[in-house]
C-alpha cells in the first residue's frame, strides 16, 4: 500500500508542478506567436517607412507614428486625470472619510473597475462625445480627450483600489507620532503617511498606466479613428487614433498573410514589450521596498 | 505673529480637505451617474421578449437570446480550461514550490499575463488558436484566448485563498501520517474553496465583458441559428453592444441600452453572487 | 530496568545557516515510562522532539550527523517510510490545533489517512482516543458539533485523543500544558500517567515544577548540550551537575 501511495503521490506532484510552470509557458508563447507574425514586417517594410508620419494601408503606408502618439497623448491625458482623483479619492476614503462611508464607498469605485469597457465606450459614444462637441465648440466629440477622459475612468478604480490598500497598511503608529509632535492631519497624510506608502501608490499608478495603454474598445469607440499625428497641444481636441484602436479596427478585414496583416502584429509585439516593461518595472518598485524594509527591520 | 502661523496651518487644513472630498466626489457621483443612466434608459428596452427571443430586423427588434447564450457559452468555455489548470498552479505556488528564482519567474510571469493588453490576446488568439491549430472563428478558440487571460486572476485569488488557511493545519496533518497531497486534498483545498471560487466568479466576470479578445477568434453579429458546437461561432453580449452601437444604422436608441443593461446586469450578478459567498464563508469558518 | 524504545546516537542538529542547534547527543528513552526533556528556552529539547517522528524535515533544522533507533532501525535513514513513522510516533503541540471539522471527524482524520472505512472501526478508535484522553463523557453527546466550541483544556486532550485514535506507540509532548489553566493542565498530566502503561511517553514540559511532577526519567538540555540524564527522582533531588542543580534551584532560567 505504502508503494502504490508513494506512486499516486508523484504523479500528482508532476501534475501540480507543470501547471505552475504554465504561466511562464504562455508568456513564451504569445511572445514567440508575435514574433513570428510580426517580424515579417521588418522584412516587407523599411524601417523608414515605419517610422514615418502616414498611416494608410489601402496604399501601403504603414508609418505607425501616429498611432503610437495617438496611444501616447490618451494615455498621458488619462494618467493626468487618473493620478489627482486615484490618489485624492484613495486618501480620501483611507485618511478622511468615516468608517462607515468607507465601506460604501470603496465597493461601489470597484464596481466601476469591474464594468467592461465596452459598456463605456457606448456611453461615451451616446453621451459624452456629443457633450464635449457641444460644450467645448468642436466640430466633432470624438477626440483624443473624450478618450483620455475614459480610460482615466477605467484606470481610477484600479489605482484607487491599491493605492487604498497601500495607505491603510500604514502603521497607525506612524500617524499617531506625528500628531503627537504637533502636526495637523493634513501635514500628516501629505509628510508621513504618503510617503510611507510610497512604493504601493507608485504600484498603483502603474498598474493604473498598464490598464490604460492596454485599453481597446473604449477608446475605440471615441477617439475618433483618425490617424494623424497628435503632438501639437490641441491635437487632445481632435480624433486620433491608438495602437490597440488600429488592430481591433483592420484586423478584421486583412489578408491572412499579407503586409498589412504582418504590420498589425508587429504593433501588437510593440504593445506586448511596452506592458512587459511596465510590469517588471512595477515589481522591481515592489522588490525594491521590500529589501529596504527587510534591511531596516533586520 | 503666532496666530498668523496656525491660522495658515489650519486654513491650509480645511481647504485641502474639502479639495480632496470634492475629488472624491468627483470621483464617486460620475459613478453612481453611469449606473443610473444605464438602468434608467435601458429598463424600458427589457421584457421577457428581450430575453429570449431571437432577434429580427437586421438586429433592430425582438430580443438578443443569442447573444446572451453567446456570452454563457463563452464564460463556461473559459471555465472549464482556466480554472483548472489556475487551482493547480495556485496549489503548486502555494504548497510545493518553494521561494527560489524558478518561482519569482512565475510570478513575473503572471503579473506579465496580467497585463497583456486584451487585443494582443485576440492576436495571438488569432494566431494560435484560428490560424495555426486551425480551430476557425469559434467557441472554442474564443474560450482558449479568454481562459489564458482569465488565468493570472485565478491563479492569483487561488493562491491567496490557500495561503490564508493556517499552517499549523498542515503539519498536525502531516504529524498524523499525512501526505503533502493528502493535506491539501482533505484539508487546505476545502477550507480555501470559497475564497478560491470568489476569484474564480470574479475572474469569469471580466471574460464574460470582454470584447477585443474574441473579436477575430469566436465573435460574430449576423448568425441566423444559435451555436451548436464548439467549432461554432457565436454572438456574444459584448460584441453585439459593440456592433450594433458604432455600425449599424437605425439601431433604435432603447435597444441599445437595453442591450447594455442585460450586460452589466449579468456582470455585476456574478459579483453579487461572488460577494454572498465570500461573507457567508466568513462566518462559517472554522478557524 | 526497562527496555530501551528509543537510542538516540552522537546527534548534531544543524540551521540551515550551520549554526549549531544541538550537540553530541547521546540519549536512552525507556519504553512505558514518561521521560522529559527539560531545560531553559533555547536549548533545543524542541528541536530534538521534532526529529523523532522526522518533523524537521519541514523546517529549519536538519541533521547534520547522528543515528535515532527506534526498535534498533535508525530513523533518520532515507530510506525510512515517515508515513509510518509518525504513525507510530504521534506528536501533540503547545498549541491545541483542532481541525476545521467536527470532533468525530478530527479523531478518525488518521485512520481516513489510510483508506479505513468501515465505520466499526472508527467508531471504536474515538471511544478509545477520547476514554484514554478522558474526555469520553464531556463529549460523548456531541460527537458531531464542530471541534472549536470546546474549551481550551478540551481541546488540548482533542489533540491528545487524536494522537491516540491512530494506535502509536511513542506520543511526544511538546509543552502540552503550555495554554492551560491548572485544572485542565492536571487532568493532562494524570491522562499523561494513566498512557505510560501501554505507551512511551516523551515530554518538554513547560515548568521545571512539571517536570518533577510527571518524570519517571529526565534528561537536562542547556544551550545545545545533554548536561545530565538520569531517573526522574534523583536528577531533582541529588542532580549531578551544578548546572542541573543550579537550574533546578531556580537559580538561573
Amino acid at each position: 500500500m505504502g508503494k502504490s501511495k508513494n506512486w499516486r503521490e508523484t504523479l500528482i506532484t508532476a501534475v501540480v508542478r507543470t501547471c505552475g510552470y504554465s504561466a511562464v509557458v504562455f508568456v513564451l508563447l504569445i511572445f514567440f506567436f508575435l514574433l513570428r507574425e510580426g517580424v515579417p514586417a521588418l522584412a516587407e517594410v523599411k524601417l523608414g517607412d515605419l517610422l514615418s508620419a502616414r498611416w494608410y494601408p489601402i496604399e501601403s503606408h504603414f508609418g505607425i507614428l501616429p498611432l503610437l502618439t495617438g496611444s501616447l497623448i490618451v494615455t498621458v491625458g488619462a494618467m493626468l486625470i487618473a493620478i489627482p482623483f486615484g490618489i485624492g479619492t484613495a486618501v480620501f476614503l483611507s485618511e478622511i472619510a468615516p468608517r462607515w462611508m468607507r465601506e460604501i464607498l470603496k465597493p461601489l469605485v470597484e464596481l466601476l473597475g469591474g464594468l467592461p469597457s465596452v459598456v463605456l465606450g457606448f456611453l461615451g459614444i451616446l453621451v459624452l462625445s456629443p457633450f464635449l462637441r457641444v460644450f467645448l465648440n468642436l466640430p466633432t466629440g470624438l477626440t483624443a480627450l473624450a478618450g483620455a477622459l475614459l480610460l482615466g475612468g477605467i484606470a481610477v478604480p484600479t489605482t484607487v483600489s491599491i493605492a487604498e490598500d497601500a495607505l491603510d497598511a500604514v502603521p497607525q503608529s506612524y500617524r499617531e507620532g506625528a500628531l503627537a509632535l504637533g502636526a495637523t492631519r493634513w501635514q500628516t497624510i501629505w509628510r508621513v503617511t504618503l510617503p510611507a506608502a510610497r512604493s504601493g501608490v507608485l504600484t498603483a499608478l502603474m498598474l493604473g498606466i498598464g490598464r490604460t495603454i492596454g485599453e481597446t474598445m473604449a477608446v475605440m469607440m471615441v477617439t475618433g479613428n483618425a490617424p494623424v499625428l497628435a503632438i501639437k497641444l490641441t491635437s487632445i481636441f481632435s480624433p486620433v487614433r491608438t495602437m490597440t484602436a488600429t488592430i481591433a479596427a483592420e484586423m478584421g478585414e486583412v489578408a491572412n498573410g499579407s503586409t498589412h496583416y504582418h504590420v498589425l502584429f508587429l504593433i501588437g509585439l510593440v504593445l506586448f514589450l511596452i506592458s512587459l516593461a511596465v510590469n517588471i518595472a512595477a515589481s522591481s518598485v515592489v522588490f525594491k521596498s521590500r529589501k529596504r524594509a527587510e534591511r531596516v527591520l533586520s | 505673529m503666532k496666530r498668523r502661523f496656525s491660522l495658515d496651518r489650519f486654513l491650509i487644513q480645511r481647504v485641502g480637505i474639502s479639495l480632496i472630498t470634492l475629488v472624491a466626489a468627483l470621483t464617486v457621483l460620475p459613478i453612481i451617474g453611469v449606473f443610473g443612466y444605464i438602468i434608467a434608459k435601458g429598463a424600458p428596452a427589457i421584457s421577457w421578449e428581450f430575453l429570449t427571443a431571437m432577434p429580427r430586423d437586421g438586429m433592430r427588434a425582438g430580443g438578443i437570446l443569442p447573444a446572451i447564450i453567446g456570452t454563457f457559452y463563452l464564460t463556461l468555455g473559459t471555465a472549464v480550461f482556466s480554472v483548472p489548470l489556475g487551482i493547480a498552479a495556485a496549489i503548486y505556488l502555494s504548497e510545493y514550490a518553494q521561494e527560489n528564482r524558478l518561482t519569482r519567474l512565475i510570478r513575473i510571469a503572471i503579473i506579465n499575463l496580467a497585463g497583456i493588453p486584451s487585443v494582443v490576446y485576440g492576436l495571438f488568439g488569432l494566431g494560435l488558436f484560428v490560424l495555426f491549430l486551425k480551430f476557425g472563428t469559434s467557441i472554442l478558440s474564443a474560450s482558449l484566448t479568454l481562459s489564458i487571460m482569465t488565468l493570472p486572476v485565478i491563479i492569483s485569488a487561488a493562491e491567496e485563498a490557500l495561503r490564508a488557511v493556517p499552517q499549523s493545519f498542515r503539519t498536525v496533518s502531516i504529524s498524523l501520517g499525512g501526505t503533502r497531497w493528502q493535506t491539501i486534498r482533505k484539508i487546505v483545498l476545502p477550507q480555501a474553496l470559497p475564497g478560491i471560487i470568489t476569484g474564480v466568479i470574479l475572474g469569469l466576470e471580466r471574460a464574460a465583458g470582454e470584447t477585443a479578445p474574441i473579436l477575430f477568434t469566436g465573435a460574430a453579429f449576423f448568425l441566423p441559428r444559435l451555436p451548436v458546437s464548439p467549432l461554432d461561432a457565436t454572438m456574444a453580449l459584448p460584441y453585439h453592444l459593440f456592433v450594433i452601437s458604432t455600425q449599424v444604422p437605425g439601431m433604435p436608441i432603447q435597444v441599445q441600452y437595453g442591450t447594455a443593461l442585460v450586460l452589466i446586469g449579468f456582470v455585476l450578478g456574478m459579483n453579487l453572487i461572488a460577494t454572498v459567498i465570500r461573507s457567508r464563508a466568513r462566518a462559517k469558518r472554522q478557524w | 530496568m526497562p527496555m530501551n524504545k528509543i537510542i538516540i546516537e552522537h546527534l548534531n542538529l544543524q540551521y540551515t545557516d550551520g549554526t549549531e542547534s544541538l550537540r553530541d547527543i547521546n540519549l536512552d528513552i525507556p519504553a512505558n515510562a514518561v521521560t522529559v526533556l527539560f531545560g531553559p528556552a533555547g536549548g533545543g529539547k524542541s528541536s530534538l522532539l521534532r526529529c523523532l517522528n522526522r518533523l524537521n524535515d519541514l523546517t529549519e533544522v536538519k541533521v547534520a550527523s547522528g543515528k535515532i533507533l527506534l526498535d534498533g532501525e535508525n530513523i533518520l535513514d532515507p530510506k525510512t517510510d515517515v508515513i509510518a513513522l509518525r504513525r507510530r510516533v504521534g506528536m501533540v503541540f503547545a498549541r491545541p490545533v483542532v481541525l476545521p471539522m467536527s470532533i468525530r471527524q478530527n479523531l478518525t482524520y488518521g485512520l481516513e489517512l489510510t483508506n479505513e472505512k468501515r465505520k466499526s472501526k472508527l467508531d471504536e478508535a474515538v471511544e478509545r482516543g477520547l476514554q484514554l484522553a478522558a474526555l469520553w463523557d464531556e463529549v460523548k453527546d456531541r460527537l458531531d458539533d464542530p471541534a472549536i466550541a470546546l474549551s481550551g483544556g478540551q481541546q488540548q486532550r482533542l489533540c491528545l485523543a487524536r494522537v491516540l485514535a491512530n494506535q502509536p506507540e511513542v506520543i511526544l509532548l511538546d509543552e502540552p500544558t503550555s495554554g492551560l489553566d491548572p485544572i485542565s493542565t492536571a487532568k493532562v498530566e494524570a491522562a499523561l500517567q494513566g498512557l505510560k502503561k501501554e505507551y512511551t511517553l516523551i515530554l518538554v514540559p513547560h515548568s521545571v515544577q512539571q517536570a518533577a511532577r510527571t518524570a519517571d526519567f529526565a534528561a537536562f538540555f542547556l544551550q545545545g548540550e545533554l548536561v545530565e540524564a538520569a531517573e526522574g527522582k534523583e536528577l531533582f533531588t541529588h542532580p549531578k551537575q551544578k548546572r542541573t542543580e543550579d537550574y533546578v534551584e531556580g537559580r538561573f532560567g
